[in-house]
């Protein structure tokens, strides 16, 4: 048994925070907040050339052929230096074509995304805001040899930055929801799909509602099995979760360090404020957490990794921790911080946002627990 | 990142699960599967760890020469887990295998480390701990407890509280001032004290539980011979310190297991508890509440295992070490109060009741958990500590 990363993966992480920290500023993540896109081409390409684009894609796809463990390290890094763009986006997307596309479509996208020829984004849920199977309305009809997709899909990321969609849709109804689900790979630029970028309260993630009107793709758009979709999606959330944990470990990580420092030079009453016990034992309280969520994180990596039985239960048990840790530990930055961390100009804000997108997406702490419930057979 | 065990790692889990299926004792359910040595259970107890001794398994990390079997932290947690699953009896003389014995194999002469461990293992001696007194608790430095060198013999006046186990202790770990001149860390002895040297007195001290598993220790001129000093005169400070370290983790590793024990139980009683006409566990707070416990109880679990890592690969261990204490009194107590909780007015009863849930044991495990985040280092010192020494914030 060995509970830690190896020397590969530490070097990973020593890469990744060297190369944030130039590439990735405050400055930066604040011009990307203020502009549509969120990234620059510059950046991506830096991005495609680090290998991070297809970290976790075989490299007969153009991937770097790594795990999810080592996803983890690149993703704390990124939370770190809270780094805007559509990276999460396309991994959504990458993961979706691999766990369910042939061999044909991976060759032909994961290629280009590791090469970060393409963004691909997954265009999962709607107006209704549910995780299950039953939210899934956006229809898609057998049609001419192919099909016609028609619905709302909304909370979708960077679709006005990608090239295509993984568009979630219902080819049958039926009396289990999770049969009738099935995965389409449909172009941004086909004729009746319409993109609306939204104004979001996390400006470093920007999300669009995307209008299918009577979209039609040929037969080869289905990625995977018809009626069969919610499987593999299923799987794609999963993992995806837990990237999305590990970066919000990192973020939270950030706020603990940067909070320790202020603690240690603010003076107040004669002495660093850091001293009085009632900041003391809250950045204490921050520590816990933060070692929790990381536990669980990790633990969920390697699981999804070995695809051992229990790695659905240690998703959710990692997603609920993580997402109230995160959000307790971004509010408590603040709090610690005082009045300057309620303001713009202060870094702390970024964290607290981001912790509340993450924490909203692919369901919160109740969400998850219940799921826990379930899984645990209460 | 690996979870998978060695084919020994996993020959000895086997091995432990056939012997805890034929050997734990079928009338041990009537202790009421207490996570803390209850008084009518004692004999029991020692027969118990005397029974896991000739087996083998206790005192795994412990060297072969002085009674361990010279393992690593994965097979202490392999037998750990597997007790858990079995929710086996707790061990009686938990102070000595969680702390004098480790202490003594770190800091003894060749003579104390023929003479000790192995007999606290077989449950032979049992120890308590001899640190608070009634002026020195969260500020242990400042312990009064004075020892006078008189030839070869240090005579030894004073008291001692809150000392678990002392009325059924044979030896004790003592904390000692031998030199009031020099600065408080600074002069301050760690003693082996047998229990039975004149002088010795012990008064039980009732609880919060109405059980009097704790005591005050009095001390008058007693009579320790100077071999019975442990790691050097006036270096008694860094001695205890390394006694609280064992304790954090050896025994936080057991303090975990037991959690989940307990948390089993807890599942147990819920599905058998009904709350407006159905099953607790059909109740979406309750559900809430539960899961948050089980992945709280896992959460411990791996920071325990990353911790665990950290020493195999004889690393320092990280801010990850210093957090089990404190996470598992939060968890353990938030445990007991939905074990009340779910009670609903079944609460209110207590031990004797004929209609009492489990014959009231959760009243007993409800009331005792209060003492977690006192005994052991209080919650607020542990705070302290991670603030100072891990995050490096300035002293108070």
């Amino acid at each position: 048994m060995d509970f830690g990363f190896n020397a590969d993966q530490e070097m990973l992480r020593a890469t990744a925070r060297k190369f944030l920290e130039n590439e990735c500023t405050s400055e930066f993540v604040r011009a990307r907040m203020a502009e549509d896109p969120g990234f620059t081409p510059e950046f991506w390409t830096k991005l495609a050339e680090q290998g991070w684009l297809g970290l976790v894609y075989p490299e007969a796809y153009g991937g770097a052929g790594l795990g999810f463990v080592d996803l983890t390290v690149l993703m704390e890094e990124m939370g770190r230096a809270v780094m805007p763009g559509p990276f999460f986006s396309t991994l959504l997307g990458g993961l979706a074509i691999l766990e369910a596309g042939s061999d044909a479509q991976k060759k032909e996208w994961l290629t280009k995304i590791a090469g970060g020829e393409a963004r691909v984004t997954l265009a999962w849920t709607e107006p209704n805001a549910r995780w299950d199977a039953a939210g899934v309305t956006t229809t898609a009809k057998a049609s001419g040899g192919g099909f016609t997709l028609s619905g709302t899909k909304l909370f979708v990321p960077d679709a006005h930055v990608a090239k295509a969609l993984v568009v979630v849709a219902r080819t049958r109804e039926g009396k289990n929801p999770e049969e009738g689900v099935s995965l389409f790979l449909v172009p941004t630029n086909a004729r009746g799909v319409s993109v609306k970028l939204l104004p979001t309260m996390d400006q470093t993630r920007k999300l669009c509602e995307v209008k299918l009107s009577d979209v039609s793709v040929p037969a080869g758009a289905l990625l995977g099995q018809k009626d069969s979709g919610w499987a593999p999606l299923a799987r794609v959330v999963e993992r995806a979760m837990v990237a999305l944990c590990a970066e919000m470990c990192g973020g939270a990580q950030k706020v603990l360090d940067m909070t320790t420092e202020y603690a240690k030079i603010r003076i107040a009453f004669g002495k660093p404020i850091g001293s009085y016990q009632g900041v003391k034992h809250k950045a204490a309280d921050m520590l816990v957490d933060i070692e929790n969520a990381k536990s669980l994180t990790y633990y969920a990596a390697w699981a999804v990794d070995e695809n051992v039985p229990e790695a659905p239960l240690a998703a959710s048990m990692a997603k609920a921790y993580t997402s109230d840790a995160f959000r307790k530990v971004s509010g408590a930055g603040i709090q610690l911080h005082g009045g300057i961390g309620f303001t713009w100009e202060h870094d702390l804000h970024l964290y607290f946002k981001r912790a509340k997108s993450s924490e909203a997406t692919f369901g919160d702490a109740t969400f998850h627990r219940e799921k826990v419930a379930q899984l645990i057979n209460l | 990142m690996d979870f998978t065990l060695t084919p020994a790692q996993e020959a000895l889990r086997k091995r432990v699960r056939a012997w805890l299926t034929a050997n734990i004792p079928a009338d041990w359910k009537k202790f009421g599967l207490s996570e803390v040595p209850r008084p009518e259970a004692y004999d029991f107890l020692r027969t118990w760890q005397k029974t896991l001794h000739d087996a083998g398994f206790i005192g795994l990390t412990w060297p072969k020469e002085y009674g361990g079997q010279s393992l690593t932290f994965v097979e202490e947690m392999v037998l750990q887990e597997e007790m858990a699953l079995q929710k086996a009896p707790p061990v009686l003389n938990i102070l000595g295998v969680g702390m004098a014995g480790p202490t003594i194999v770190a800091y003894g002469t060749e003579e104390q480390k023929q003479r000790y461990p192995a007999k606290i293992l077989s449950c032979e001696e049992i120890w308590c701990q001899g640190y608070s007194e009634p002026n020195s608790g969260s500020d242990l430095a400042s312990l009064q407890t004075r020892a006078v060198k008189d030839g070869e013999h240090w005579v030894i006046n004073g008291q001692k509280v809150w000392t678990s186990l002392a009325h059924i202790a044979d030896w004790m770990m003592l904390l000692a001032r031998t030199d009031p001149q020099a600065p408080k860390h600074k002069g301050i002895t760690y003693f082996l004290l047998d229990m039975k040297s004149p002088g010795v007195t012990v008064k039980p001290l009732k609880q919060i539980t109405g059980d009097a598993e704790f005591n005050e220790v009095f001390f008058d001129n007693v009579r320790v011979h100077e071999r019975h000093v442990l790691g050097g005169v006036n270096n008694g400070w860094a001695v205890g310190l390394t006694t609280l370290m064992y304790e954090r983790l050896a025994l936080g590793f057991g303090l975990q297991v037991r959690l989940r024990i307990t948390l089993e139980s807890l599942v147990d009683m819920a599905k058998r508890m009904e709350k407006n006409g159905r099953a607790i566990t059909k109740d979406p707070v309750m559900r809430q509440k539960l899961a948050a416990l089980w992945i709280d109880t896992e959460a411990l679990k791996y920071t325990g295992a990353r911790a665990v890592t950290k020493l195999l690969r004889g690393e320092l261990p990280g801010p990850e070490a210093s957090t089990g204490k404190m996470g598992w009194v939060e968890t353990h107590q938030r445990l007991q109060e939905l074990a009340m909780e779910i009670q609903g007015p079944y609460a209110l009863l207590g031990r004797g009741a004929d209609v009492a849930v489990d014959n009231g044991a959760w009243q007993y495990s409800f009331l005792r958990s209060r003492a977690n985040s006192i005994e052991g280092g209080t919650t607020e010192i542990q705070k302290n500590i991670i603030g100072e020494r891990v995050l490096g914030l300035p002293k108070g």
